[in-house]
């Protein structure tokens, strides 16, 4: 779950991380009593990345100026997501940029820090074209991350006196705040120079999804779509696609092949919905009302292998309910005879091979748009 | 042979006494597992198809002689089960539980790497060898001894993979099922090379999907130990970027993870990668002519 910038500063404040002053504002009239010192930097709060170059970002002199950029960033569409906040903040006069970041390495099977000299531009590129320019410290979770792999980061990246004082306490502290509140990212860029100290001049939190149960008092950020929702209330997965042929399979990996199956052979998946292992009827039933409702949906293609997972639990599902709409159902495994019967007793052919379901899920929605 | 779980494997079941613990431990116990033990701290004394339960691991352990571990335990208490179990020696543990946290889990492969325990998951399916020994859930009647190993992210994927095998009379050594989740244990690497080191395994079958660069880290690995013949697959290819695809590690970010970049690492590496699952077992049939 990807924090706004706002309230990942919120949580640097909460743990003395440095920040420049500022306020979030929804609506214009906000600026008029604010006691912030011009000139200021309006910032559209979006979850999607480049809103810079959106136009989402500017800086404005004084009042005026800022009431006239607030009115074309708010409400402003970066990358499908409507800006409905402004973080406003005292613009800094900003030395040397820095990078600073904990995030979870997979390969390593460790929290690594990253520092750079090259900060505020996106690290990838940094790494990508100058990886001498990045200092990394893999760390021990029982050991943590000590000041003094603080000072040999900042040291790896020319940092020295008060600077590298504030880079130890900062480094620990963004640290501590990422094993705290179970961040899988806690990313500082730029971490800039501001007179003689350093501040966090952006920030970026990433919780780790399956420890947001631990965490009731921090934000709830959902970008969800309204059937994404659904899915989720009802403990299923569901990704939203733009095509016409609703997916449903049990078990990520498979769906995920059912979705290359369908675009090897022609067709568009629309959705990709994963029952789950161990799906009941219910489950079943839901996963159908869900992905039938997606607009533009032309054809259901249902592909399960049944291990866990009872083929006949899967056919009730189906039948209990069936979709306003073609259909096309592979299923085979644990019971599939009597999964086969309920079907065939209600019209609907199964299918033992994906590929042979896949065709016809496809020439069923070529045919209807011929 | 096999790797990582044999006949003479004795397997302790942590949260023996909840649903999915209960009745997995009656589907490995059918499959000829040695199921030896179990525990669910509360409920020691008790017996769960005949199988003892025990409020610690150590006594299990002591009691018992178990071996291994299997963790259904729920994701709150799944961290706190695996460092009990590696603390107690045990080898393979294998965790179950989906939606554990990943600080969590960066403790347990720590205390792992540390102790030389090697850990299986989380949100994996576990361990299969068959004829042998069957750690976790995947459904037993679709395996068959012989000399495939399979190596894989997913679980049903590879149900579907190891069906069409054992459907042209191809049999496996062991089926590993890594997990879903983006820090978990064993790895591909880890899996080729205990595969590599199994006289009785002569190919093998690698399941990935996008997300992270384990697969393009076992090209590497293949690359320079190409000693049996690698087929693949990879999930995910027309998956969009930025979207979670059911696995909490299956991601597509700033680039990486894709499933160009593993089929064409993988390609490079002498594998011969299928586009579509139901293209896997006749690939393998073709190399053990």
């Amino acid at each position: 779950m990807k924090l706004h910038e706002f309230q990942a500063k919120e949580l640097f404040a909460k743990y003395a991380i440095p920040i420049q002053k500022g306020t979030v504002i929804e609506r214009l009239e906000q600026l008029d009593g604010s006691t912030l010192t011009y000139p200021l930097v309006l910032k559209a709060q979006v979850l999607v990345g480049g809103r810079g170059k959106a136009g989402g970002i500017k800086v404005a002199k004084s009042l005026s100026e800022a009431k006239q950029h607030a009115r074309a960033i708010l409400g402003m569409d970066i990358k499908g997501e409507k800006v409905k906040r402004l973080l406003v903040a005292e613009a800094a006069e900003i030395g040397a940029e820095y990078y600073l970041a904990f995030v979870v390495d997979r390969v390593a099977r460790r929290l690594v820090a990253i520092a750079s000299a090259a900060g505020g531009i996106d690290i990838e590129d940094v790494a990508r074209q100058t990886p001498g320019k990045i200092a990394r410290v893999a760390i021990d979770p029982f050991l943590g991350f000590q000041p003094f792999h603080g000072r040999g980061l900042g040291r790896n990246i020319r940092l020295s006196g008060t600077l590298l004082n504030d880079f130890v306490k900062i480094s620990t502290t963004l640290y501590r705040l990422c094993v705290t509140e179970d961040a899988e990212l806690a990313e500082i860029n730029p971490l800039a120079v501001v007179g003689d100290r350093l501040l966090a001049v952006d920030a970026k939190v990433i919780i780790d999804d399956n420890a947001v149960f631990r965490h009731p008092d921090l934000p709830r950020n959902e970008e969800l779509t309204e059937l994404e929702h659904m899915a989720r209330a009802s403990g299923l997965s569901y990704v939203e696609l733009d095509g016409d042929i609703a997916i449903i399979g049990n078990g990520a990996g498979l769906v995920m092949a059912t979705l290359d199956i369908v675009a090897h052979f022609g067709g568009r998946p629309a959705n990709f919905l994963d029952v789950g292992g161990g799906a009941t009827e219910e489950n079943m039933r839901r996963a159908v009302d869900i992905v039938a409702r997606k607009s533009g949906v032309r054809a259901l293609f249902v592909n399960i292998f049944g291990g866990i997972t009872r083929c006949d639990d899967i056919a009730r599902g189906i039948t209990s309910s069936p979709p306003p709409m073609q259909m096309v159902v592979r299923l085979t495994g644990t019971n599939e005879d009597e999964g086969r019967r309920i079907l065939k007793a209600a019209g609907i052919h199964v299918y033992v091979d994906p590929e042979e379901a896949a065709q016809q899920v496809v020439s069923l929605v070529r045919g209807r748009s011929m | 042979m096999s790797v990582l779980i044999n006949r003479t494997t004795r397997v302790l079941v942590q949260g023996i006494t909840g649903y999915q613990g209960e009745f997995h431990t009656a589907m490995m116990l059918e499959f000829g597992t040695q199921v030896v033990a179990g525990v669910t701290p509360g409920k020691g004394g008790q017996k769960a198809h005949r199988v003892p339960v025990f409020e610690t691991v150590e006594e299990a352990v002591h009691e018992t002689g178990a071996t291994a571990a299997c963790i259904f335990v729920p994701a709150r208490g799944a961290k706190d089960a695996a460092l009990e179990a590696i603390s107690a020696g045990l080898d393979p543990v294998v965790i179950i539980t989906e939606g554990v946290p990943v600080h969590d889990s960066l403790q347990v492969m720590e205390h792992a790497r540390r102790s030389g325990v090697r850990v299986v998951g989380p949100n994996c399916p576990g361990v299969t060898s068959p004829g042998q020994c069957k750690i976790g859930i995947m459904p037993n009647h679709l395996f068959k001894p012989g000399p495939v190993g399979v190596v894989s992210r997913s679980g049903t994927l590879t149900y579907e993979i190891v069906a069409g095998l054992s459907g042209k009379g191809i049999g496996q050594s062991t089926a590993i099922g890594l997990g879903g989740d983006p820090v978990v244990g064993v790895s591909f690497t880890d899996a080729l090379k205990m595969f590599h080191d199994d006289p009785e395994t002569t190919a093998v079958v690698l399941i990935g999907e996008i997300g992270g660069s384990a697969e393009e880290d076992a090209a590497r690995f293949l690359e320079d130990h190409r000693s049996k013949p690698v087929i693949g697959y990879i999930a995910g290819q027309t998956a969009p970027p930025g979207k979670r695809m059911g696995h909490a590690g299956a991601v597509i970010s700033g680039g990486e993870g894709t499933a160009a970049a593993k089929v064409e690492a993988l390609r490079r590496a002498g594998a011969r990668v299928a586009t579509l699952p139901g293209e896997v077992a006749g690939f393998v049939r073709e190399v053990l002519r």
